[in-house]
């Protein structure tokens, strides 16, 4: 009697179940062809390695009135360009975004698991994670997907948002192996990181708000992208632009339209123009 | 060795239903009313922090009646299910109808296989998509404690006074009835067969909003129940 039960009612959670209130645990238990075997110690095949997407720079910025999470559009595979048009910052929930760099596959999969597993919290418990919580839970996946990291299937993803009860503002950088490590108010991460964060170093200041922070965001895309081959500049022709999210305590996560992306890029051209 | 008792399937089942009837009959009623945006629950619930109603996914709302451990877990199991078919698959291919047949099955199997039947009742509410024209609005599935279910249209009571709470519904209701008047409804249902005042302080009122973008579950509370119930 009590096997036949455990049969059709196996998705009952038990007394202090080890998944708790973690989709991510749920989805192991339940769908485990679902989440990527562990095949650490076997290198990928070179010709393989060449044929993998690549997103390269995002980057986050932290200002007086809330955090700004804004990416390139491109994504490469080996020396190629693969994609144009590529997003590479997420909504994880209403109050934080999660930008990606790495392998690209990977990377989606995880921004994804990572946004169910924010909303899957919130519903089994009743009220969301704090944003430490948050950023904790993503180091413990990035930390579970090394063992990919070491055949070259690299995703190192960036986290901010602004906490659901306190308002504060933040960002988490991470390593492949899941180290978590908050950042002061700017941080950038991907192929042309180095340019970027040179910029954001150089223009970026707290107190000049969002706008400000969204300027220092595009000329710091800007720069990478004049730097780093692998990293897409804003497509004037097609009008493609780099997706800027803006996340304030109040209002939560929203992302710019493109004519007020365009606006700006114009400005930061004009800027460098001759 | 002890040979067990023999008892005729009748009589189990008629002594399983009579436990989990009187189980439920214990706890509080619970109503839900259609509306053209969406649905609404109201039952009285002085908690501020246990809740008998919950969000399942982006269109599908669960109420419940009965035992609060018993119901608690299903409402997770139920969460479960829906967050790992809408990982798997898309987020429009997780329906009510998957779900309460789930529900169905799992009290099913309980109420015969069990040492005692689950005494819960469950309600799962899904408002339509937006330019969905196939079947119509929303959909409204009644699950029994031992699993039978039925489809609901316009309003429902379940638990204790359900009967009582279904007349006095019925008289109220109009099909163009817009949601602050649903909740009116609804807990005026409730004051009448509790035949007392019910101050939005004692009550739980939610609800699925089909006219919100993506996750259409709210919760109705203090200064906004209040001013939905005094507005009339």
């Amino acid at each position: 009697m009590t096997a036949a039960r455990d049969e059709l009612t196996v998705g009952l959670p038990t007394p202090f179940d080890s998944s708790g209130a973690s989709f991510f645990e749920v989805l192991r238990r339940q769908a485990p062809a679902a989440v990527p075997p562990l095949l650490a110690g076997q290198a990928m095949p070179p010709e393989l390695l060449a044929q993998l997407v690549e997103g390269t720079t995002v980057l986050a910025v932290a200002a007086l009135g809330g955090v700004v999470v804004a990416g390139d559009r491109r994504a490469t595979a080996g020396h190629l360009i693969s994609r144009g048009d590529m997003r590479k910052v997420f909504p994880a929930d209403e109050h934080s975004a999660i930008a990606i760099s790495g392998a690209a596959g990977p990377a989606m999969e995880l921004a994804r698991v990572f946004a169910t597993e924010l909303e899957h919290y919130e519903k089994v418990e009743g009220e969301p994670l704090s944003l430490e919580g948050k950023s904790n839970k993503l180091a413990g996946m990035v930390r579970a997907h090394l063992p990919m990291a070491m055949q070259g299937l690299v995703v190192v993803p960036l986290f901010a948002g602004v906490d659901p009860r306190t308002g504060e503002g933040s960002i988490f950088e991470y390593d492949p192996a899941g180290g978590r490590y908050e950042a002061r108010d700017h941080a950038a991460t991907g192929s042309g990181s180095l340019a970027a964060r040179a910029t954001l170093k150089r223009l970026h200041r707290f107190d000049d708000g969002l706008d400000g922070a969204i300027r220092t965001s595009l000329e710091a895309l800007f720069d990478a992208a004049e730097e780093d081959s692998a990293t897409g500049g804003p497509d004037l022709i097609r009008r493609i632009y780099p997706i800027v999210a803006v996340i304030e305590p109040g209002t939560g996560y929203r992302e710019l339209p493109d004519d007020e992306v365009a606006a700006t890029i114009e400005d930061v051209i004009a800027l460098r123009q001759r | 060795m002890a040979t067990p008792f023999y008892v005729a399937p009748e009589q189990m089942m008629k002594d399983r239903a009579e436990y989990a009837r009187k189980g439920i009959a214990r706890g509080r009623a619970l109503v839900a009313v259609e509306h053209a945006e969406g649905v609404i629950f109201a039952g009285e619930n002085p908690s501020r922090s246990l809740y008998k109603t919950s969000e399942i996914y982006d269109r599908i709302g669960f109420a419940a009646v009965g035992k609060y451990n018993e119901f608690e877990s299903l409402r997770v199991a139920g969460i479960r299910m829906a967050d790992v078919k809408g990982y798997q698959y898309a987020r429009e291919d997780v329906t009510a109808k998957g779900l309460a047949n789930a529900y169905s099955q799992a009290l099913g199997a309980s109420f015969m296989g069990d040492s005692k039947p689950f005494e819960v009742e469950l309600l799962i509410a899904e408002v339509a998509a937006p330019g969905r024209t196939d079947g119509g609005g929303h959909e409204l599935y009644h699950i029994l404690y031992d699993g039978s279910i039925v489809d609901e249209h316009r309003f429902v009571a379940i638990g204790g006074e359900s009967e009582a709470l279904s007349t006095a519904l019925s008289a109220g209701y109009a099909d163009d009835i817009d949601r602050d008047g649903a909740v009116r409804l609804a807990v005026g249902a409730l004051a009448q067969v509790a035949g007392r005042d019910l101050p939005a302080g004692d009550l739980e009122v939610a609800g699925l909003d089909a006219t919100r973008p993506r996750r259409r579950f709210f919760r109705l509370r203090d200064a906004d129940l209040e001013a939905v119930l005094t507005a009339s």
